[in-house]
């Protein structure tokens, strides 16, 4: 498979001052409807293309123009994909992983940084952006000592136009200083709550040192949320105790988290937000083909499975297309629906990464939590 | 002179002015800007924008200084909100149900008549829904207004003596919009409109709805996607027969059609308008005698031109559910 583009470069003399005008003129990678081309220019023995796309093979080998020093593989992407990559250089026998020097997009996570490939009509969300004219909501670190976990730091947002007067919804967040740092969600929610999309809520911002274990259904993690935390926060400041401004978060074993919060305390959190839910399970037996760490979580959603029960009253399932967990995903949300909570379910054509987390946050969190938009004309 | 006229949003160029001045008001207005809650206060472009002498109300304020000094009744007022809006919460619910089951029997394969005559069951549903909601709103403020009637506190009738004084030769009352449901609690915590019985009330976008008969919250480009209208609550009434979308530019998709059909008749006989900057309808005793603004058909089409010629609805299987 080739693009135009590099049949337009096979086609012409293939001299050095060809091949620097191809660069020269091309935006990396090279989109083309429906096609992405992947270019690395240099001198090696291979290169491949790295990614996180479940259902291709993860490495893919580039093919060398012949006569020239210039590397590609044309890939199908479908209109709206974003997808992460890195390159391996192989050299003296010596493979080295790099992000893709030809483009400087790329998205951060705490593994490091990678490159992103958008594929036609997708666009960064301007909701991401900071809006000068949106008030900042205050941000602080709290500590609380827990008789569980010891102490322990959380972030804290508390939106600008906060009145001690007032009674304000309650949102916690797994792996929330990796949400701050990774999917912009300070600025996000300065931006909603200034366009009335999401309501004036403090945001509780929890991480933890030992993440794949708590968050593995483990009682002491619940029980910490719930019997400590909020209680904690609701001594702080004005919350409204109802389980409809309370809602859970979490991405990854972070929805783990909240699903087996939730269901360990129905009816605690009115509100539920799930992203990309490393929900495993098996339909026989108890073995996975995912690990030991996963055997808490199989056992966990096995049990859910067999009896699900209506734990929350509103829940919100995101997961990317190109997933491996986008199985596990799909095979909840009928589960859940059947409970009669009611359940909303996006997909979207991207990976398991922060982005494609902080760009269902907007339409997770409107619906889950609306801000006034709805009842106010000006 | 109009008793009343509402207009559409006021933005960065005001009309509501000319409209003062078209009415012949010259002197004190009272001003409400409860909707825009905390922010009531800063009121000095809008009432530059009046064009005459305006005393801002401040009945949001009014209301905190309620709740401050009178625990008992924010007590049990509390728990009416709360129960109101796990009413409309469940009503939402339902709405829903019925939007699914109109998109089930949408897409089978019988006869166009017999989908179509479904279609009005659909919207005969929706009617229904939309009624019973609310009269279990009603029934929820009757029986909060039996044990707690507003006049009867002494916070609130000491508001009232203040604002009667502050209203003494005000000419007019001018409503600003805002959120919808706060103007609408505060307006009737205070019973304003009893206080300016008589004069011309002029009102835009939330004040607007407030003076209909039933408040609809309405956006077909939510965040979340997509969403359906919802009757919120009873208005005051003094313009009957009329739903008021304010904002449409920004919140109806007009190409909507059988969206635009649907809502129009689940709202019948009322006419549906849509009011943009420079939409304007103004009603002496409840009646239209001027208007300009854009009204949704029951046949789906949109009426960019209405000047307020009553809506028309033939549909012959709605079986009459009382407004």
């Amino acid at each position: 498979m080739k693009g135009a583009s590099i049949l337009a470069l096979e086609a012409g003399p293939r001299t050095r001052e060809a091949v620097d005008g191809f660069f020269a003129t091309q935006r990396f990678p090279i989109v083309e409807g429906n096609f992405i081309t992947f270019v690395w220019r240099g001198d090696a023995e291979a290169v491949h293309l790295k990614h996180w796309v479940f259902g291709l093979p993860s490495s893919q080998q580039l093919t060398r123009v012949e006569g020239t020093d210039v590397w590609y593989r044309t890939l199908q992407l479908p209109p709206g994909s974003r997808v992460e990559y890195k390159l391996e250089v192989v050299r003296k026998g010596h493979g080295e992983w790099m992000q893709d020097p030809l483009n400087a997009n790329t998205a951060r996570d705490p593994f490091g940084a990678n490159s992103v490939a958008h594929g036609t009509g997708y666009e960064v969300p301007s909701w991401i952006q900071p809006d000068p004219a949106a008030a900042k909501g205050h941000r602080d670190e709290i500590w609380i000592d827990s008789k569980t976990f010891g102490r322990r730091g959380f972030g804290l947002y508390v939106p600008a136009r906060f009145l001690r007067s007032r009674q304000y919804p309650l949102l916690v967040v797994h792996d929330g200083h990796d949400y701050l740092r990774y999917a912009s969600m300070a600025t996000i929610l300065d931006n909603m709550i200034d366009r009335l999309e999401f309501a004036d809520a403090i945001v509780v911002f929890t991480s933890s040192p030992d993440r794949l274990r708590e968050y593995a259904d483990d009682e002491r993690h619940a029980k910490f949320l719930t019997e400590e935390l909020v209680p904690f926060v609701e001594r702080l400041f004005p919350i409204d105790q109802e389980p409809q401004s309370r809602c859970l978060m979490g991405a990854s074993f972070g929805a783990v988290a909240s699903l087996s919060t939730a269901a360990r305390y129905p009816g605690y959190f009115g509100r539920l937000l799930l992203q990309s839910g490393s929900f495993a399970f098996t339909d026989i037996g108890d073995r996975n083909h995912r690990g030991p760490l996963f055997d808490p979580v199989v056992a966990f959603m096995n049990r859910f499975r067999s009896d699900p029960a209506a734990v929350s009253e509103r829940i919100f399932v995101s997961c990317g297309m190109y997933e491996s967990l986008i199985y596990e995903n799909r095979s909840l949300v009928p589960l859940l629906l059947s409970t009669g909570m009611d359940v909303r379910y996006v997909e979207a054509r991207d990976g398991h990464n922060w982005e494609n987390w902080r760009d269902r946050l907007r339409e997770g969190l409107s619906w889950l939590m609306p801000g006034p938009f709805l009842h106010v004309y000006e | 002179m109009a008793s009343v006229v509402l207009l559409g949003p006021q933005g960065t160029s005001p009309d509501v002015g000319a409209v003062l001045a078209d009415l012949g008001i010259t002197g004190k207005v009272g001003l409400v800007r409860a909707g825009y809650q905390e922010r009531e206060s800063e009121d000095a472009d809008m009432i530059a924008s009046l064009g005459v002498p305006a005393v801002n109300l401040k009945l949001h304020a009014r209301s905190v200084e309620v709740f401050r000094d009178d625990t008992e009744l924010t007590v049990a007022y509390q728990a009416r909100q709360q129960r109101l809006r796990h009413i409309q919460a469940f009503y939402r619910v339902r709405l829903d149900k019925i939007e699914d089951a109109g998109k089930t029997i949408s897409v089978r394969y019988v006869e166009p008549d017999l989908l179509e005559m479904e279609e009005k069951v659909s919207v005969d549903q929706y009617r229904h829904i939309d009624a019973d909601h609310i009269e279990r709103c009603n029934a929820v403020r009757s029986v909060f207004d039996m044990s707690w009637r507003f006049v009867d506190r002494p916070v609130i009738a000491r508001h009232r003596d203040e604002l009667r004084r502050e209203l003494q030769g005000a000419e007019a009352l001018v409503i600003a919009g805002g959120h919808v449901a706060s103007l609408l609690n505060r307006l009737a915590m205070f019973d304003v409109l009893e206080l300016v019985a008589g004069k011309p009330v002029i009102a835009w976008s939330a004040g607007a709805m407030v003076l209909t008969e039933r408040i609809v919250l309405f956006h077909d480009y939510p965040p979340y996607g997509s969403d359906i209208a919802q009757v919120l609550d009873t208005g005051f009434g003094l313009a009957p027969g009329l739903v008021v979308l304010p904002d449409p530019h920004r919140r109806v998709n007009f190409d909507a059609r059988a969206g635009i059909q649907r809502f129009a008749r689940r709202m019948a006989p009322a006419t549906c308008v849509a009011m943009d900057h420079g939409a304007r309808i103004e009603l002496e005793d409840g009646t239209i005698v001027r208007a300009n603004g854009v009204r949704l058909t029951t046949t789906g089409e949109v009426d960019h031109d209405w000047d307020g010629s009553p809506s028309r609805f033939s549909s012959p299987f709605l079986r009459g559910v009382p407004l």
